[in-house]
């Protein structure tokens, strides 16, 4: 990978998610009817990751569910290669809930979108709360998280990538040129 | 031609296999017959016209004893002026064409009314053969003392078999007072039911209704008995099986009547070729499997095959553009024909002069026609081949209104040079010729 | 991204193996969305898929519908009693009249084999095959490859034998291709006059009786008996091939413990299989009809993200 910079490293990644972790406790005053919802791929990871440390700080189980936001994608028509799409597994209710939807990174805010949109078809939730990782700006859609790990001001072209530990390897997160990827 | 008109067939590779010659040689035509063939035929030669036939073959005219030229009825697919102008592109210089017209073939009328219109296309021999029942309908015989009066050479039901033992016996008793030969069309159709397809593995593969080899089979062992029992002359129309072949052979073994042909497409392609559902494949009887085309080859290499003949069945867009299992059956082979034999021959199925020998001078014995061979006295039915060009298959191209072939895109090598008829060039290099010849 | 790139699905026949899994892969996803409170996802929203069936048949239009909607799809059926093709219009002239409305998909099932293939020559949009004659019904074998594997976690090293009219069955054809291609063995059986030649050609080893080839088997599919198609030719009544061919408990007996059932329905009780057996816990036969949606569904999407990159030249040149 033709990296730039460095965001965030191993221990930055964990620093960041106990904090949002400590902030969504803060937030909701306390976890009482608050679910977490991972988007794939990577938010899912991530959001097993945050209720482990609700867990540890509160004591408290948090459910998790994992979401494929692909049949709700906006983009779809425009896409060269259809995605894989993969198994939404919400096996709680989200009735009356709190949900916090839990990303890697936010950027236009479109997958948040359609998150939205494929939540609702589930159930009518008290709350959305949002929960990310890296927010990177250039929002296309008026969308805001309510919980960010780190703030990264980016350049349109250029790309964040975050890798875990779970699909990786390792925990890292930095910015990299967008024309050297390809 | 008028009288004293003299043409020169110069320097070919005369391959006659009737008269026993394969030699570089002259060939004098006078008068619309063949004067002389031979190293000094020139002599003696002035005002005559010259064709340089070096480098060609020198064939006697192609006879195919199997054509349907659709006329009168089905003008939209052939006409007999068409049929003509693809048999004289495809070297051939006589057809038979079967008796499955609207209205059949069955009487004087329709036999006149075809041979008209041979004689206004004015390009190749055309040799009706009537019907062997009335209507084709299989009950009752049609006049074949009418039929032969007005000019018919053979009699078949072809489209058709003839299902009634009976009937087919009775036919082949009164066909002996006239010497012709009756022409079976053996296809049992309790057996081959609503089948569109070789009972075999490509068709299981395909879910597509099988026709067994037993349906053609069952009635060659009835025309070989009723041969036997009647003397007269049976002559089984394309052959498909290997079970067919091992009857034939039997009955010639016993020196029985009984002659028979194959065609281009079922001595070439096998049942794989259906794959697709191409219904430019679908053709009756169907395409078999490998061990029946060689069983065929063989068969054609050792004479029991005694001639091939194209079973030229032009069809209209509408007929065939459908599904596999309602698409007309046929397929146009004048064109192809003749490339397609010398293919054979090329891959070693079989010798040069027997497959000329296939095309010329055992379909004329067949049917009892002159032609076949030239020898001095002969009508100067000649094609001109040029054996090395190679071309692709368009049937956009073809001379036949029909344009369902499944050898569209085939590489063949072997073309018609020329077609003359009674010593008048009608075909040569690529166009169909009116008029006379001319004297320089 | 997907492993799908075919701008049709015609037949299992040229599929390849990770095309196949592809397929089962996403149905698997699929599968859940029918589980829902709101049965359905926006992704195929504005897509005109037209269900067009010459031959009767209400469960697989109905599973193809289902399975549109619930893809936002907009379904349209035409049954050729209802439309021109009963007063003799061709079928191409069906077709490219249809096509002339823009659907993006034609789910097409036809008495004779080689139809959807004549279409997909000839359309640009892409074009399912729900069943051509005796020829194939990949969908069905796709949803029987998804049962098998959904109950027993794999289909690689099974043994699946199916049994009845294979002659006129495209189920069986499909079926074979299919399970082969995973992996599985294959035993087929019947009585003889429904036992076309070449089976072996296809990868199915012939084992005629049913008694035979019971012991072996994890898994069985057992052909629906067609009684208006075979009138008395093939076999001499219902009542004997029940008797001698037929799985009721007797016969059942004989094989392991755990075989499975299946049947692509629809069943004629007591006919091909007994009710209690139908009925009974070795039964995949409901698993099949649910799965039949998540298959479709996964198809019709597939399709519709792979319509760009295929030609029809790649298609066709599969078939054959």
């Amino acid at each position: 990978m033709n990296a730039k910079a460095e965001i965030l490293d191993e221990t930055g990644v964990r620093r960041s998610l106990v904090r949002v972790a400590h902030e969504i406790i803060e937030k909701n005053q306390g976890l009482t009817d608050v679910v977490l919802v991972g988007l794939r791929s990577r938010g899912d990871h991530l959001a097993r990751r945050l209720a482990a440390f609700l867990f540890e700080i509160e004591g408290t189980a948090v459910p998790v569910g994992v979401m494929d936001v692909t049949l709700y994608r906006d983009d779809l028509a425009h896409a060269s290669l259809w995605p894989r799409v993969q198994r939404t597994e919400i096996p709680f209710s989200v009735e009356g809930r709190t949900v916090v939807l839990v990303d890697d990174v936010l950027f236009t805010g479109r997958s948040v979108r359609a998150a939205l949109d494929s939540l609702m078809d589930f159930g009518r939730p008290r709350s959305i709360q949002l929960a990310v990782l890296v927010d990177r700006g250039h929002r296309e859609l008026p969308i805001r998280a309510d919980f960010v790990g780190k703030n990264v001001p980016t350049a349109r072209r250029e790309l964040v990538r975050v890798l875990l530990r779970e699909t990786d390897g390792v925990d890292r997160v930095a910015i990299a040129d967008g024309e050297a990827e390809r | 031609m008028s009288a004293g008109q003299r043409l020169l067939i110069r320097g070919g590779r005369v391959i006659d296999p009737a008269s026993g010659r394969d030699v570089v040689a002259d060939l004098l035509v006078v008068d619309g017959v063949v004067a002389a063939v031979g190293q000094d035929a020139a002599a003696g030669g002035t005002g005559c016209e010259v064709i340089d036939a070096a480098g060609l073959w020198v064939l006697p005219g192609l006879i195919d004893l199997h054509v349907h030229l659709r006329e009168p009825g089905y003008e939209y697919k052939e006409t007999v002026l068409t049929g003509a102008r693809a048999a004289a592109a495809g070297g051939f210089t006589a057809v038979a064409c079967m008796p499955n017209t609207d209205p059949p073939n069955d009487g004087a009328a329709v036999t006149r009314a075809i041979l008209r219109k041979a004689e206004e296309a004015a390009l190749v021999r055309v040799y009706p053969i009537g019907c062997i029942t009335a209507g084709q309908q299989g009950q009752r015989m049609a006049e074949f003392g009418d039929l032969v009066a007005a000019g018919c050479r053979a009699v078949s039901d072809d489209g058709r078999p003839v299902m009634h033992a009976g009937v087919m016996r009775r036919a082949l008793e009164y066909s002996r007072h006239f010497d012709i030969p009756v022409i079976s069309h053996c296809e049992d159709l309790h057996l081959a039911g609503d089948g569109v397809a070789h009972e075999g593995a490509v068709a299981t593969r395909l879910g597509l209704k099988p026709i067994p080899a037993a349906a053609e089979e069952v009635m060659v062992a009835r025309e070989v008995v009723l041969a036997r029992q009647t003397g007269a002359r049976v002559h089984i129309a394309h052959v498909s099986t290997r079970g067919s072949v091992s009857l034939l052979a039997a009955a010639k073994a016993e020196g029985l009547a009984v002659t028979a042909e194959a065609t281009p497409h079922h001595l070439t392609l096998t049942d794989e070729a259906i794959a697709g559902f191409d219904t430019a494949t679908k053709v009756n009887p169907p395409l078999r499997s490998e061990q029946d085309r060689e069983a065929l080859c063989r068969a054609l290499a050792e004479g029991i095959i005694d001639a091939i003949a194209t079973d030229h069945a032009p069809h209209g867009l509408a007929d065939k553009d459908l599904e596999f299992d309602v698409a007309a059956n046929g397929l146009v082979g004048l064109e192809t024909a003749l490339p397609l034999v010398l293919r054979l021959v090329t891959e070693g199925s079989c010798s040069l002069h027997r497959a000329i020998d296939a095309l010329t001078w055992r379909p004329a014995r067949i049917l009892g026609v002159p032609g076949g061979r030239l020898a001095p006295g002969d009508p100067a039915d000649v094609t001109l081949v040029d054996p090395k060009e190679a071309w692709t298959v368009d049937p956009e191209k073809f001379f036949s209104k029909g344009r369902n072939s499944p050898f569209r895109g085939w590489r063949l090598t072997g073309r018609v040079r020329a077609t003359i008829v009674g010593g008048r060039i009608v075909f040569r290099d690529g166009v169909i010729v009116g008029g006379e010849s001319r004297c320089a | 991204m997907t492993a799908w790139a075919r701008k049709d699905l015609l037949g299992i026949e040229e599929l390849e193996p990770e095309e196949i899994l592809e397929i089962l892969n996403t149905a698997g996803t699929m599968k859940e969305i029918s589980t829902r409170e709101i049965k359905k996802v926006p992704v195929l929203r504005g897509k005109t898929v037209v269900n067009l069936f010459f031959e009767a048949s209400t469960r697989t239009r109905v599973s193809f519908e289902i399975a549109e909607k619930r893809l936002s799809a907009d379904s349209v059926n035409v049954s050729a009693s209802g439309s021109s093709v009963s007063k003799g219009e061709t079928l191409l002239d069906t077709a490219r009249n249809l096509e002339a409305m823009r659907p993006d998909i034609i789910v097409v099932r036809h008495g004779s084999p080689g139809t959807p293939h004549l279409l997909a020559r000839r359309l640009a949009c892409s074009v399912v095959n729900a069943g051509d004659g005796a020829h194939e019904h990949p969908t069905q074998a796709l949803l029987d490859a998804f049962t098998i594997r959904e109950r027993l976690g794999r289909i690689e090293g099974l043994t699946v034998g199916i049994f009845g009219d294979i002659a006129h069955s495209r189920v069986a054809r499909s079926d074979i291709h299919a399970l082969r291609k995973l992996g599985a063995r294959v035993l087929v059986g019947g009585p003889p006059t429904m036992i076309p030649p070449g089976l072996e050609m296809l990868g199915a080893r012939l084992v005629p009786r049913l008694e035979e080839m019971l012991p072996e088997l994890d898994v069985l599919v057992v052909l629906r008996i067609q009684l208006e198609r075979q009138g008395g030719t093939l076999f001499p009544s219902a009542r004997e091939y029940a008797t001698l061919f037929g799985l009721g408990r007797e016969r059942l007996r004989l094989a392991r413990p755990e075989l499975l059932i299946m049947h692509p329905g629809p069943i004629n009780r007591g006919l091909e299989i007994a009710p209690e057996v139908a009925d009974g816990s070795s039964s995949l036969i409901l698993d099949q009809v649910t799965n039949g949606v998540a298959v479709r569904m996964a198809v019709l999407y597939l399709l519709s993200g792979a319509h760009r990159g295929a030609t029809v030249a790649d298609t066709v040149r599969g078939a054959a």
